[in-house]
């Protein structure tokens, strides 16, 4: 059934101070909304729970992305267009520059923030894998103050986060120490635009001295957030590249899931293609090695 | 009892939509594609999917891309709209809508507006886009007529004639 607008309101206070005000005074009173791309398609199905909305859309506080000399500092409310033109976003986070560009089409990408995505956590997002990657930092703020968290410790379960009702994210901080990494980012899905993935990797990793280093693996669309394979990572570093290594790579990336059967895809196939889309990045660390 | 009509209220709501000032009394949360199509009759756009999927409902928004549908009416505030209406000028049609003509980029046409607009934004950044561009810039725009090769060779076609977004 679709949703009839004169039961909801919306209001756009125009600064990040007058937002965190309306949040304060009425916690979980007001959702956010910004690009819409999330929020606009429940409420046209007519599934939005929330009948008081906030425009956080376009707030100049949310919408630069800052470097400084060791950090990048997104701010949440920079839209994926944003990442894909900004140039040292582009070198150095390539992992998000690429998932930015297979997050839905052009006119979501001109919309979709990745602050919005984070907050909506939906585990198929195919920009959190790369967040989990880099070890990004998100900076929350309320009127109460800011708070700085690791990234990784942000989603408890399918949909719920760490985020207070009061609460906005700020900005999503990168550290500036990956441009030595060899990254490597797949979409496995019905097509690379707009259709949500069955499974995504964001993977970055080195090789010292012939074995592996600091591999990260981050996958989508495999569990009920997006996961790091903590375990896979520990057993692979240190290791030589070979055969019998990527087979048990495998084996233990897609034990290491926990996927679901759904309209996208089975359990049983986002299993064999995560173990496959690890391997694939393994040989192609391994290639990089040999041609240097 | 309010009647449901007048909950929230409706509000005046100003922009610019193809050179011209509009202001519209809306609730804040109506879609800009319904605002289009039913306060201001500008019925190019389309409505598809309705949920940001298939593009028909495209229109630039202050010179950027965007799904009308996923739109809320009030984030237009003094934003400039641009719909598929404000292309042709005096009866002359613009490069790319001449090029889909030619080509068969259009047939049942529900999706040609968007094609078209997205080509638009797609010429405005880049008037010389090779294949892959093009194909990239308008993955966001579902056809299920005709197969895309007729849309994409519009959009080279149009771009050989130098036409801009």
């Amino acid at each position: 059934m679709r949703a009839n607008p004169a039961e909801y309101e919306l209001v756009a206070p125009g600064t990040l101070s007058a937002v965190l005000t309306l949040l304060a005074e009425e916690p979980g009173g007001w959702l956010p909304i910004a690009g819409g791309t999330d929020v606009m398609v429940q409420y046209a199905a007519g599934k939005l729970a929330a009948r008081r909305l906030v425009s956080i859309w376009n707030l100049e506080e949310l919408r630069q992305i800052e470097v400084s000399g060791d950090e990048v500092r997104i701010g949440a409310g920079c839209t994926y267009t944003d990442l894909r033109e900004h140039a040292v976003v582009s070198r150095e986070f390539s992992l998000l520059a690429s998932t930015a560009r297979w997050t839905g089409g052009i006119a979501n990408q001109n919309r979709g923030t990745l602050g919005g995505n984070i907050v909506n956590a939906s585990p198929a997002a195919d920009s959190l894998p790369a967040l989990l990657a880099y070890d990004a930092d998100l900076l929350l703020v309320s009127a109460r103050g800011e708070r700085r968290l690791p990234y990784g410790t942000f989603h408890l379960d399918y949909r719920k986060t760490l985020l207070s009702p009061d609460e906005l994210i700020r900005a999503i901080c990168l550290k500036r120490r990956f441009s030595g990494y060899y990254a490597h980012a797949r979409k496995v899905g019905a097509r690379t635009a707009q259709a949500i993935s069955k499974v995504c990797l964001a993977a970055l990793g080195k090789i010292a001295s012939g074995v592996m280093a600091d591999v990260r693996l981050a996958v989508g669309s495999v569990a009920p957030v997006p996961l790091r394979l903590s375990a896979t990572e520990r057993r692979v570093n240190g290791k030589r590249i070979d055969g019998a290594l990527l087979k048990s790579a495998k084996e233990w990336a897609s034990t290491e899931i926990r996927p679901i059967d759904d309209i996208r895809s089975t359990a049983e196939y986002r299993a064999a293609v995560t173990g496959n889309l690890v391997a694939e990045f393994l040989e192609r660390l391994a290639e990089t090695e040999a041609a240097r | 009892m309010r009647d449901s009509e007048h909950q929230h209220g409706k509000r005046d709501i100003s922009f610019q939509v193809n050179g011209r000032s509009v202001t519209v009394h809306a609730h804040a949360m109506e879609r800009l594609l319904d605002v289009l199509r039913h306060e201001l009759g500008l019925t190019g756009t389309k409505e598809g999917c309705g949920e940001g999927e298939c593009g028909s409902c495209s229109v630039l928004l202050d010179g950027v891309l965007v799904n009308s549908c996923l739109v809320p009416v009030m984030q237009a505030q003094g934003s400039e709209v641009r719909t598929i209406e404000s292309l042709s000028a005096s009866g002359r049609l613009h490069a790319l809508q001449q090029a889909f003509l030619e080509c068969g980029g259009a047939q049942c046409g529900i999706c040609t507006p968007g094609m078209i607009l997205a080509a638009c934004q797609l010429l405005d950044k880049n008037p010389r886009p090779n294949i892959d561009e093009i194909r990239e810039w308008l993955s966001g725009n579902l056809c299920r007529c005709t197969g895309y090769t007729q849309i994409l060779e519009a959009v080279e076609e149009a771009a050989r004639r130098g036409a801009t977004g």
